[in-house]
């Protein structure tokens, strides 16, 4: 078990150069190692969708990759979602909302819609719950998390007119127009 | 008025000059959120301590068994482990539970921190091996040699109370820990035996998890320069962890700090004193290094508290015109293999017994209620505490006479429920007024507007099976320590202390013995201060979770919060107003009675152009105190306390649900669910409303979905979340809130508790609503959870 590897995580942005053991987990190694510490363990058996990160865009469970796997990869965490100027839109909007009590399964929904939102920038209220039904929340009832998803993408396709929701600067975009 | 938080929050309140009181009552925004949105909230697994270590502990295989030899040797050659303990090498106090009842009653029984010379669960916990990483600490348990005598295990509720049965603990022949009788009306058989209709019910709830996303974590750490064990954990009661671990550790409580961070929910499961917590403490105490311990979700579902399994048997009598005339019910809680501190083993059965009746006019009532024992992960009390079991019994005796008597369901109960307050009840319960029918009516009439009567006739003619059902019922918050002790707990958790604080900008800290976990204190907190000061919420900073730096509190559970612990802030802050009031008569040349508290300065009622600033004022009682009034104390700070007189306060609330049966997958799809909620004055509507949602989701989840089970030996069959289907979006439905306000005369904002009642009503409404689209068949269901393959039978037998 004395296995290790170094590797390169490419997280938010940032290089971060990693010794870390094969059997490792992603988001130990967000968590304890990066001490990104916004990303929560729910289960560490991929169900609960806490741990959700974007993975090359595309929502993934930090919990069932390792962290060699990710290596190469583009993962973004809940650390990137706020700018200079505070909380991002789609984090205004959970509030706004109360879609959040605790706030433990925050970031995993967070990660989630973002990259949900990225493919489908104008989802449905019946796409919008069935994305979320990826992931548990135990206070909510869900019902504030979908309406403060929704509410992110009307806002979104308000601002940028017919271009609906999708900003250049987000390489999920890219890949989805691709 | 200034904003004097230094951290700019997008999400701050509208800073505007409010007028006292304007902020009660208002959807401000969280000061929660900031932070848990930003990955910027502090769980007790995102804390590092230097030279941190991590346990992990080896946990019994089998249910019940004598506990032959527990050999470490291996666990200690494993690379990365550090130190592995058992029992013995711990030397640590058991943790006993105790009601002041006679041994006919109650038997206390011992809870070791780690198994001693006997198991009584699969999953309880043998020795804890501390290692490097978390990762190590796992291949050491995996390395532990433990030799068991297995026992014949005691699984179930039918086991534990059969003849000739194991016993879990020696002191308890017959599995029973609890045993009460506490009410018997004089002459009720009569009442039975005389009756126009007698109607009897048979409910069982099944065992779950509350769930909270975060599972029970610690770390402990010796702090030198403090020369205390500092315990950061999650449990909702700080003060209750830190007198039972400096018990179990023998030290004096000055030598234990516990502070609790965020925490990622709890809804009642960490309202009890876990032993994990203690041996990490005591590991930690023993390395000299902090040592950390996050349960993993396994160990969460099979090896934590667990709540929920209980058993009624319950008739009722009613006369010709439905009104009910008698109750009687035995019930029978399935407590697991120990009693939890400082609740115990009759929590749920006492709760049961003195509440049973609920919202109804029930004039004669004869209860015995059990607590009993059995080779499973004991209990604690999950968010409703019995109540989401009493009143399923209750509103299924009232669907079962409606149709002995060919009622209306909702006449039934209209003719039934409480409307006179103050009502004193047959079970020596006092309710404040409430709006029992109001409510009722209310629901029914926003079913009959939404047109769900009409849509239920027209869909059976095309096949279709779509059900109503109703739920009743009413939510004690505001326990004082005369309704716990009434429950003759030997721990009374009742009252709360609140201290106030404004400092030179003439901003203020407010320290509350309850403890925020998701319920958004630090915002409702701080509007209640805010408007008993005439300041903003933005101004006001609440300060919890840290046992030194808050007054012996009791914590959150039992929807006490905003009731016991909001008064003693208001108290707090009206102390602290006076003060403010007397020094600044004094800079404004007059006497306290004629000037008032206004946006954040004191002024003169008779000319209110003279005002001095809270900031002057604190300028005076910090800096300058040569310029006090004679024979004042400087600073300014205010107490508060508080204690529910008498019964408590009760909330109330009436569901209503819609649901449609698919034939073929037997789904139970849930149209439209209604809740129309009384708690009183609600001191922010957003967070009552996702109180209720949570709560609502929380009793969907019992009534259709969650089950641990246990197979003949007492293994858990539920060990991940493959196997216990917690519900997600895709099941969860919107839920459409009406409120009514009925004050609360007792606390002093008018508040009642709002923490609970979802789960309370969400489990009978569903169960009412299934079993009325079933009426043709001639099936009901009276146990949950309600599964797809009962359902799909029952719409199969009759097709």
């Amino acid at each position: 078990m004395t296995d290790r590897l170094l590797i390169t995580l490419t997280v938010n942005g940032e290089e971060h150069e990693l010794l870390t053991p094969a059997r490792r987990t992603l988001v130990d190694a967000l968590r304890h190692d990066l001490r990104l510490t916004g990303t929560h363990v729910g289960c560490e058996h991929g169900v609960c969708g806490a741990c959700t990160v974007l993975v090359d865009g595309s929502p993934a469970r930090a919990c069932l990759m390792f962290a060699v796997q990710a290596e190469g990869r583009e993962i973004r965490t809940v650390e990137s979602l706020a700018g200079p100027d505070g909380l991002g839109d789609l984090q205004r909007k959970f509030s706004e909302h109360h879609a959040l009590q605790c706030g433990f399964c925050t970031p995993g929904f967070l990660m989630l819609a973002e990259g949900f939102l990225a493919d489908n920038p104008e989802p449905t209220r019946e796409e919008i719950r069935e994305a979320a039904s990826s992931n548990l929340c135990r206070c909510t009832g869900y019902q504030t998390i979908v309406d403060a998803i929704g509410a992110c993408a009307d806002e979104r396709r308000q601002a940028c007119g017919a271009v609906c929701g999708r900003s250049a600067d987000n390489p999920a975009d890219e890949r989805s127009r691709a | 008025m200034t904003t004097t938080d230094a951290a700019p929050e997008t999400a701050a309140p509208e800073t505007v000059a409010p007028e006292k009181g304007a902020w009660t009552g208002t959807a401000v925004r969280r000061k929660e959120d900031t932070r848990l949105l930003s990955g910027a909230g502090t769980f007790v697994d995102d804390l590092a301590l230097p030279r941190m270590v991590h346990a992990q502990f080896v946990r019994a295989t089998v249910a019940s068994g004598r506990l032959l030899s527990v050999d470490l040797s291996e666990v200690r050659r494993v690379p990365g482990v550090v130190a592995a303990y058992t029992a013995a090498d711990l030397d640590l106090n058991d943790i006993t539970a105790i009601l002041d009842r006679p041994p006919e009653e109650f038997v206390p029984t011992d809870m070791p921190i780690l198994a001693r010379d006997r198991v009584r669960f699969a999953g309880e916990p043998v020795a804890i091996v501390i290692a490097e990483d978390a990762y190590a600490a796992e291949d050491g348990v995996e390395a532990a040699q433990v030799e068991y005598e297995a026992l014949d295990a005691v699984p179930s509720e039918e086991v534990a109370l059969s003849e000739g049965a194991p016993t879990v603990h020696d002191q308890a022949p017959g599995n029973t820990l609890l045993d009460v009788s506490m009410f018997a009306t004089e002459g009720i058989d009569d009442v039975f035996a005389s009756a126009d209709c007698v109607v009897r019910v048979d409910t069982r709830s099944s065992r779950q998890n509350a769930l909270p996303l975060e599972t029970r974590g610690v770390v402990a750490s010796w702090q030198a320069r403090d020369e205390n064990l500092l315990v950061q954990t999650c449990t909702q009661v700080p003060h209750t962890v830190r007198t039972a671990l400096a018990r179990s550790l023998g030290l004096a409580e000055n030598r234990v700090r516990v502070t609790v961070g965020d925490m990622g929910g709890g809804f009642g499961i960490k309202c009890v004193v876990g032993r994990e917590e203690i041996a990490a403490a005591a590991a930690a105490l023993r390395l000299g290094r902090p040592v950390k311990w996050i349960e993993d979700r396994k160990d969460a579902l099979t090896a934590s508290f667990l709540g929920r399994e209980q058993h009624y048997d319950t008739r009722a009598a009613f006369d010709s015109e439905g009104r009910i005339l008698a109750l009687d019910s035995d019930i029978v809680c399935d407590m697991g293999a120990y009693s939890c501190y400082p609740f115990t083993a009759g929590i749920e059965p006492l709760m049961a017994s003195a509440e049973m009746p609920g919202v109804y006019k029930v004039p004669a009532y004869r209860v015995r209620a059990r607590g009993i024992t059995t080779n499973k992960a004991p209990t604690a009390p999950y968010r409703g505490v019995s109540r989401p079991q009493f009143v399923m019994a209750m509103e299924r005796l009232f669907e079962r006479a409606a149709r002995e008597l060919d009622l209306d369901p909702v006449e039934i109960r209209r003719r039934n429920v409480i409307t006179q307050f103050p009502y004193t009840g047959v079970n020596a319960v006092t309710y404040d007024p409430g709006s029992y029918l109001e409510a009722l009516d209310l629901a029914e009439q926003l079913v009959q507007d939404e047109g769900w009567y009409e849509l239920r006739e027209s869909a059976a003619a095309q096949g279709r099976t779509i059900g109503i059902g109703y739920c009743c019922f009413n939510e004690r918050s505001g326990y004082g320590s005369d309704a716990f002790a009434k429950r003759k707990m030997s721990v009374v958790p009742g009252y709360d202390l609140a201290e106030a604080r404004m400092d030179t900008s003439g901003t203020v800290v407010v320290s509350t013995g309850t403890l925020s976990h998701g319920q958004s204190h630090e915002t409702t907190m701080a509007q209640i201060a805010a408007d008993r000061l005439g300041l903003g919420p933005d101004q006001v900073k609440i300060q919890q979770g840290d046992t030194e730096r808050t007054a012996y509190g009791w914590g959150t559970f039992a929807s006490r919060s905003i009731t016991i612990g909001g008064s003693a802030v208001s108290r707090a802050a009206d102390r602290l107003g006076e003060k403010l009031l007397h020094i600044g008569s004094h800079m404004l040349d007059t006497t306290p009675d004629h000037v008032e508290l206004h946006d954040g300065t004191v002024r003169r009622t008779d000319d209110p152009g003279r005002a001095v600033s809270y900031v002057d004022i604190a300028d005076i009682a910090y800096l300058r105190p040569n310029l006090l009034p004679k024979a004042t104390v400087p600073g300014l700070t205010g107490s508060g306390d508080f204690d529910t007189p008498g019964d408590g306060t009760f909330s109330n609330s009436t569901h209503a649900v819609v649901t449609e049966l698919h034939p073929g997958t037997g789904k139970v799809e849930i149209l439209r669910y209604l809740c129309v909620e009384d708690c009183g004055v609600a001191i922010n509507p957003q967070v009552v409303d996702g109180q209720a949602r949570g709560g609502i989701a929380q009793g969907i989840a019992g009534a259709l979905y969650e089950r641990i089970t246990y197979d003949a030996q007492g293994e858990p069959s539920a060990a991940s979340f493959i196997d216990y289907k917690v519900p997600t979006a895709a099941e969860i439905p919107d839920v459409a809130i009406s409120h009514l306000e009925t004050p609360s005369l007792l606390t002093e904002s008018g508040a009642k508790g709002s923490g609970e009642g979802g789960t309370i009503g969400a489990p009978a409404a569903v169960v009412n609503s299934v079993n009325d689209a079933l009426r043709h068949t001639g099936v009901e269901f009276d146990a949950t959870p309600i599964t797809p393959e009962q359902v799909q039978h029952a719409l199969e037998a009759h097709s």
